[in-house]
């Protein structure tokens, strides 16, 4: 069979999965963009990884629109005048989400909504008010129907988010991803709770740490997808990776990868996200007739690329030659110090490197810790976490995660499964979470053990749905199929639970 | 000499014991010796028989110069043959801790935690060792709470009420004859702590372990402390668990679990009577 007809013949696939792809597959026929023999090598290896972008990118991987701009201005291309009410504020962005591109084809990131939302729903009655944004979150899950699809809430607490959060309780719905920003000052513990409480309940929002984004973004940043931080008005245009793994198999040990291996690769990367770059701001057309870019909804100054790297765990525990991961990484004083040197060395020579365009970063790249994809297997864990399966406590597992959490300013984060007494016991979790933060964590998600929404790698599915495609039934999330990718592979669900008592 | 105290484990989270996220401490030894115990290995202190030596399967017990049973953590597979085969309800996993000791972990969590609970055993056998700690985790402006079966006579030596932010006591049973069945000792102290610590505000919680179809004693109990304490403090009715239980106790206290509904008519009861924070877990 081709791969068009197995596509087509996929049971498991809705209309609209065939359609994207049908549409990958007739994009990578092109061969416009060349890359050196060493950079094929090394994909070849598995050493390097395009995360299935695409041979042609025809628009940025990650875009966040600026949508105070709609609420201020209005959209001339889609018609669209400045909303007056809640109706016609919440019509505005929906119409506007089906137009936000993405490599998912939906849009990544939908807006501050708290912020956005609460002059209108502070005009209505908050009956009426809630029941709008039930409507808006049902034709969310229902149409953007991707795990990556995120809103931002906070950091302070206001009557919109509120809502937001008890109607995901209520709805239950794994659409879309949600993030608290979390500033000390700023987020009561009243309105953490209620997040801490809705997590528990939903697996989201997860809590970012405000004030490490906005040293590193300004105010005016986004989290998108599963956990990235971008500029609004901006975004990422590409987002390759390193598996760290693979690329350390070809060192003799920790000097020689450090010395020879590793700027060898993070060259090769850089080689790929430079033409790219190029060809999204040069060849394609996105920058220069798409109406996000024309009116001003984001600008080209405001991309930049995401440098990423998974494996770090197994990169580290193969150079020094550990096979047992109980022992390696994380666990293991010179195994997490062989991983800050590797790190060091990877932060230093991207920032050494003048990329094209991404004039808002002094022309450069910012790193991410990506959280692995379906197919990757055991091999690479998530950026830089532990293992799953050999977590320590979770008191070492936060102090690891802290130690890496610096380097990532388009996204990184970790998962904590909580044991079901929790869920009586909020009050235990908000000290965890500050603490955290406040020692240097960028972002923190959770969720309870037994929950029908959970989380895998980033990103939320549902544990049913999964069923659904072991028994080869369709499901209408996208994402869904991830999901099982990494449960089957990685036993990404089967982490660490935090019992009480440990 | 510094202060040593033998210290059974260290938890760094925990949910359960007292509010927040605390660090509980388990401290060795208890002069109680209940037939519900579920950690039993925490009763005695080790007697060096050495029974458990000959059947560690990794290795990680030995004896010291002096003939004492020495521990190495990095040894042992936590496989808890030691616990099992241990005859005297001990357990060879003991760290002798100077409060220093206790504090480089006390400092590793600070960042995360509310405060820490000293719990057992019974850690109030340690009281100078725990007054000494509690000085030092004031000092860091965390919270200290005493888990406590009631067996130490506050009222005589109050010093550590000073530092400790509450207690949370076990009153396990109203009826004198029942509780010695239970646990091998006089209640009447208990009955004094409960008095005492509510009057100097320093009760946290009460916590009564609900037995399956014990109704008479289960009753009297839920009475007793309900109309003492009436709203000033927590009430936890604690469902009975048989896991970890010694077997021959099982038969006389019950092989499951105390349903959750017959419970919550204690809770109930507790409220009726004034005891409005009562609750199940
Ligand atoms: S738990 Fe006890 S018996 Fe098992 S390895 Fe450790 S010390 Fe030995
Ligand atoms: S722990 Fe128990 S079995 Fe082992 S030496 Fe001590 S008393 Fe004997």
């Amino acid at each position: 069979m081709s791969e068009a007809l197995n596509i087509i013949k996929d049971e498991t696939l809705t209309y609209r999965q065939e359609l994207i792809a049908l549409a990958r597959l007739g994009e990578s026929t092109d061969n416009t963009i060349r890359y050196s023999e060493a950079y094929y090598e090394g994909k070849r290896k598995g050493a390097l990884c395009d995360l299935n972008e695409g041979v042609m990118p025809y628009r940025p991987r990650y875009i966040c629109p600026d949508y105070d701009l709609l609420f201020e201005k209005g959209c001339a291309f889609l018609g669209i005048e400045p909303p007056t009410d809640l109706l016609e504020a919440v019509n505005a962005l929906e119409i506007f989400y089906a137009h936000v591109p993405s490599i998912t084809t939906y849009p990544v990131y939908l807006g501050d909504l708290d912020k956005l939302l609460t002059p209108f729903v502070e005009k209505e009655d908050p009956a009426f008010a809630k029941k709008v944004l039930k409507l808006f979150l049902l034709q969310i899950d229902k149409v953007l129907t991707d795990s990556f699809v995120h809103f931002d809430i906070g950091p302070e607490d206001n009557p919109t988010a509120r809502m937001l959060l008890e109607l995901t309780e209520e709805m239950q719905l794994a659409v879309p991803n949600i993030t608290l920003k979390y500033d000390p000052e700023r987020t009561s513990d009243d309105f953490a709770l209620a997040c801490i409480r809705c997590m528990l309940k939903t697996a989201k929002p997860s809590f970012a740490n405000h004030r490490m984004f906005v040293s590193e973004w300004g105010e005016d940043y986004a989290i998108a997808s599963c956990y990235n931080g971008l500029k609004k008005a901006g975004g990422g245009f590409t987002l390759p990776r390193m598996r760290l793994y693979e690329c350390s198999l070809d060192a003799s040990d920790a000097d020689d990868f450090l010395n020879r291996v590793l700027p060898h690769y993070i060259d090769l990367q850089l080689e790929y996200m430079d033409k790219r770059v190029r060809f999204i701001v040069e060849e394609s057309t996105f920058f220069k007739d798409n109406f996000l870019s024309t009116e001003g909804f984001v600008k080209q100054e405001n991309f930049t690329g995401m440098f990423g790297v998974v494996g770090l765990a197994e990169c580290c525990n193969n150079l020094l030659g550990i096979t047992d991961k109980k022992k390696g990484f994380g666990l293991n004083r010179e195994a997490t110090q062989l991983g800050v040197r590797i790190m060091d060395a990877i932060e230093k020579r991207v920032s050494e490197h003048v990329a094209p365009y991404c004039d808002a970063f002094d022309h450069r790249y910012r790193l991410h810790a990506q959280v692995g994809i379906d197919t990757d297997g055991m091999q690479d864990s998530p950026g830089t976490r532990i293992p799953i399966g050999v977590e320590p406590t979770m008191l070492e597992q936060l102090e690891v995660n802290e130690i890496f959490h610096k380097y990532f300013p388009t996204g990184t984060g970790d998962i904590f499964k909580f044991e079901e007494t929790y869920i009586k016991t909020p009050e235990a979790i908000l000290p965890i979470i500050k603490g955290s933060l406040a020692n240097g964590l960028r972002y923190f998600s959770g969720y309870l053990e037994n929950n029908d929404v959970v989380r895998v790698t980033g990103y939320l599915v549902k544990k049913s749905e999964i069923e659904k495609l072991n028994q080869r039934k369709q499901s209408l999330n996208n994402v869904t199929v991830f999901g099982k990718g990494a449960q089957d592979g990685a036993h990404a669900l089967d982490r660490r639970i935090q019992k009480h008592g440990e | 000499m510094a202060n040593k105290a033998p210290i059974n484990k260290i938890i760094s989270f925990s949910n359960v014991d007292g509010p927040g996220n605390r660090t509980s401490i388990f401290f060795q030894g208890c002069g109680f010796n209940c037939l519900f115990c579920h950690n039993p290995e925490t009763i005695n202190l080790c007697l060096n028989c050495g029974i458990c030596m000959e059947k560690c399967p990794a290795g990680a017990i030995s004896r010291d110069e002096e003939g004492r049973i020495v521990w190495d953590k990095d040894q042992c597979v936590s496989c808890d043959t030691c616990i099992q085969v241990c005859p005297h309800s001990s357990s060879p996993k003991i760290r002798w801790m100077t409060t220093d000791d206790v504090m480089q972990e006390i400092h590793r969590s600070a960042p995360y935690i509310t405060g820490i609970t000293c719990s057992g055993g019974e850690c109030t056998i340690w009281y100078e060792f725990m007054l000494e700690l509690f000085k030092k985790v004031k000092e860091i402006n965390k919270g200290c709470l005493i888990d406590s079966n009631g067996s130490f006579d506050f009222e005589q030596d109050p010093r550590i009420l000073e530092y400790c932010d509450g207690v949370m006591l076990d009153v396990k049973a109203a009826n004198p004859e029942w509780h010695r069945t239970l646990t091998g000792a006089d209640r009447d102290m208990v009955m004094k702590n409960l008095r005492y610590l509510l009057a100097a505000n320093k009760l946290y919680e009460v916590r009564t372990l609900i037995f399956p179809d014990r109704d008479r004693e289960n009753e009297e109990t839920v009475k007793y402390v309900s109309e003492i304490i009436q709203d000033r403090c927590f009430y936890k009715i604690i469902r009975y668990r048989p896991f970890g239980v010694r077997e021959e106790n099982k038969k006389l206290l019950g092989e499951w679990t105390t349903d959750e509904k017959y419970a919550e008519q204690y809770a109930q009861l507790a409220r009726d009577l004034g005891a409005s924070k009562a609750y199940v877990v």
